[in-house]
């Protein structure tokens, strides 16, 4: 994937660059739709160019419109949501825990 | 229907409802069944509805209607039906955000917003359809299906939040919640022909709204008159501990300025909020703009082309915050899962079968934008023109109090139409990202209609916490405003004489 683009460039999407957006996002998408995400993906970044090119030396990104702190409450103990209903939500629970399907790669 | 129905008979504002209910002259169980009578007749052919709460609101109304046989105050909502938008969390009601990968999920709390409207005597009475994770603006991008614009049922009524615009306008609720992130409760309002206010970013708790992109996410009132959409602010808003981005502020009070003219008010039009939309929009600004030079306003044209770019820095901003956001959905804790022998297969599987092509058209831009090798081009430059935009905007507020533009370049477009080429559908928020990535409020009035009869929206920007002079204005506008017929689909039983003010035949 190249991964130095300058900004003045139409952008180009392959559906390899696709797969792999797709993988960084764990999606599984078909072939079709890495081709028809690529193009519409493409034909967006066409339209960003614009602003893509504007000169923002020296501008401060804005991550946030408020200027955010950290928010912190006494360390006292108060009532949270209970575990069962909680688990009651999940697609697979155990034990009083979350169950998954095996995580690492070799077998159990 | 029952002899004290007639004294509802015509579609009385929010805000009338609660007096009579307060006051015991109606009680909030009549309301509350006429609107579920209503629902339950006209929401076949319109679905603004995913989930219907019938028997709750019964009971909330009863226990309404309890305090006021006791003599205590049951708020400033008393008995008035709303309808909240599908993502907003209600404790054992499914919540889901119009997508399957939430299928079965009943949350296990109440979204602030939720107690705050209970608090205030406010009844809901169901969850409205949204595009998927409020990803649209068609409300298309529904996994449940399109709702549908009760002007004319084949074109859409705006998104994301068009299900809650579609209920305030058909008469099925008279006050809905919706949330914009760069325009989904005003480009619904201005399609549906109902007000839409996007209020302060941090004024109204997040807490329990499930989260598109956080940065620009604001849950905010419907309703059919400004009025009205300044009390259910007021009872929504204010500080919330829940909520880390919540301003420490006081609860606002908007319904006390609503009504108080605009005589010396300064009004920037903006020449950007124009630009692309239809000859009827542009007419109907600049005839809002008259309205209220003659209530006693200034009009200065003015020029904000940062405005220009701010749909391209949305479009990555949002989607960026939306692809880590949305990274929750994997299928452990709640909701949607497709089995696989191991956990990164079970994620991808369960993502691609759990999010439709918007939601996954999204995540992918948003992912791309923030890759390795991208961030500095897309992700960063976006931010920075999010500084540029902030920035134009304080210096066009040193002159002026408001600024006035369209909502939305187009009436109300065809079911349909758009769903092919996502860029022209990304074009009906051109006109109302700008306030979300500022954090400043805005809110969309209607102002008469199109030759064909499709409602029209005039919007109302100001800086932040501005909301007072914003309402006061939309107030005059509204006054001035041409008349705007009922839509097609209309809560007959409630009545079929007046649309906001009118009185019976």
């Amino acid at each position: 994937m190249d991964t130095s683009p300058t900004r003045h460039e139409p952008a180009r999407l392959t559906r390899q660059d696709a797969a792999y957006v797709a993988r960084l996002a764990r999606i599984d998408l078909s072939d079709d739709e890495l081709d028809q995400y690529a193009e519409q993906l493409a034909t967006v970044l066409e339209h960003v160019a614009a602003m893509s090119a504007l000169d923002t030396s020296g501008v401060e990104p804005t991550a946030h419109p408020l200027p955010l702190r950290n928010v912190l409450r006494a360390d006292d103990v108060r009532p949270s949501l209970g575990r069962d209903e909680v688990l009651a939500q999940a697609p697979a629970a155990e034990s009083g825990r979350f169950r998954v399907p095996r995580i690492l790669g070799e077998a159990l | 229907m029952a002899d004290d129905a007639r004294s509802a008979a015509r579609p009385a504002p929010a805000c009338e409802v609660a007096a009579q209910v307060r006051s015991g002259a109606l009680t909030a169980r009549h309301v509350v069944e006429r609107h579920l009578s209503a629902i339950a007749e006209l929401d076949v052919e319109l679905h603004a509805f995913v989930t219907v709460v019938g028997e709750e609101a019964l009971a909330d109304a009863d226990a309404v209607d309890r305090r006021v046989q006791a003599g205590v105050d049951p708020g400033p909502l008393a008995g008035v039906p709303v309808a909240l938008k599908d993502n907003m969390c209600t404790r054992g009601i499914a919540t889901t955000c119009s997508s399957r990968i939430l299928d079965g999920w009943k949350p296990p709390y109440d979204a602030t917003v939720v107690e705050r409207l209970r608090a205030a005597g406010a009844v809901v009475v169901g969850k409205t359809n949204l595009d998927e994770f409020a990803m649209g603006s068609s409300t298309e991008n529904s996994a449940f299906g399109p709702s549908r614009n009760p002007y004319d049922l084949e074109r859409v009524p705006g998104g994301s939040s068009g299900g809650s615009a579609a209920a305030v306008a058909a008469g099925l609720a008279p006050l809905a919640l919706g949330s914009d992130t760069g325009g989904s409760i005003r480009q619904p309002a201005a399609l549906c022909g109902v007000v839409g206010m996007k209020p302060t970013y941090g004024t109204v708790s997040r807490y329990g709204l499930v989260a598109f992109a956080s940065s620009l996410d604001q849950i905010g009132p419907f309703a059919r008159t400004v009025a009205d959409a300044a009390a259910l602010f007021d009872a929504i808003g204010g500080h919330d501990p829940m909520d880390s981005t919540s301003l420490e502020r006081p609860a606002p009070r908007c319904v006390a300025a609503v009504g108080d003219g605009v005589t010396g008010l300064r009004v920037g039009l903006v020449q950007e909020l124009l630009e692309g939309a239809e000859p009827a929009v542009v007419a109907a600004v600049r005839a809002a703009a008259e309205t209220l030079e003659a209530a006693g306003a200034s009009i200065e044209e003015c020029s904000i082309p940062e405005v220009r770019h701010a749909l391209p820095a949305y479009y990555l901003l949002a989607p960026a915050e939306a692809s880590s956001n949305l990274a929750r959905y994997d299928g452990v804790r709640y909701g949607l899962r497709v089995d696989a022998p191991d956990v990164a297969a079970m994620q991808g599987a369960t993502r691609s079968a759990g999010f439709g092509p918007e939601v996954k058209r999204r995540i992918m831009l948003g992912t791309y934008a923030l890759s390795a090798g991208y961030y500095d081009a897309y992700y960063a430059q976006a931010q920075k023109v999010r500084t540029l935009i902030i920035d134009a905007f304080d210096r066009a507020y040193q002159h002026v109090d408001v600024l006035l533009g369209a909502t939305t370049p187009t009436t109300a477009f065809a079911i349909g139409s758009k769903v092919q080429d996502p860029w022209s559908m990304y074009l009906s928020d051109v006109f109302s990202v700008p306030s979300n990535l500022a954090g400043h409020p805005a809110v969309s009035v209607p102002f008469g209609a199109d030759w064909s009869g499709l409602p029209i929206g005039v919007q109302v920007l100001a800086p932040a916490l501005g909301e007072a002079a914003m309402l006061q204005a939309a107030a005059v506008i509204e006054d001035g405003a041409p008349p705007l017929a009922p839509p097609g689909v209309w809560a007959e039983p409630l009545g079929t004489a007046g649309w906001s003010s009118g009185g019976r035949a």
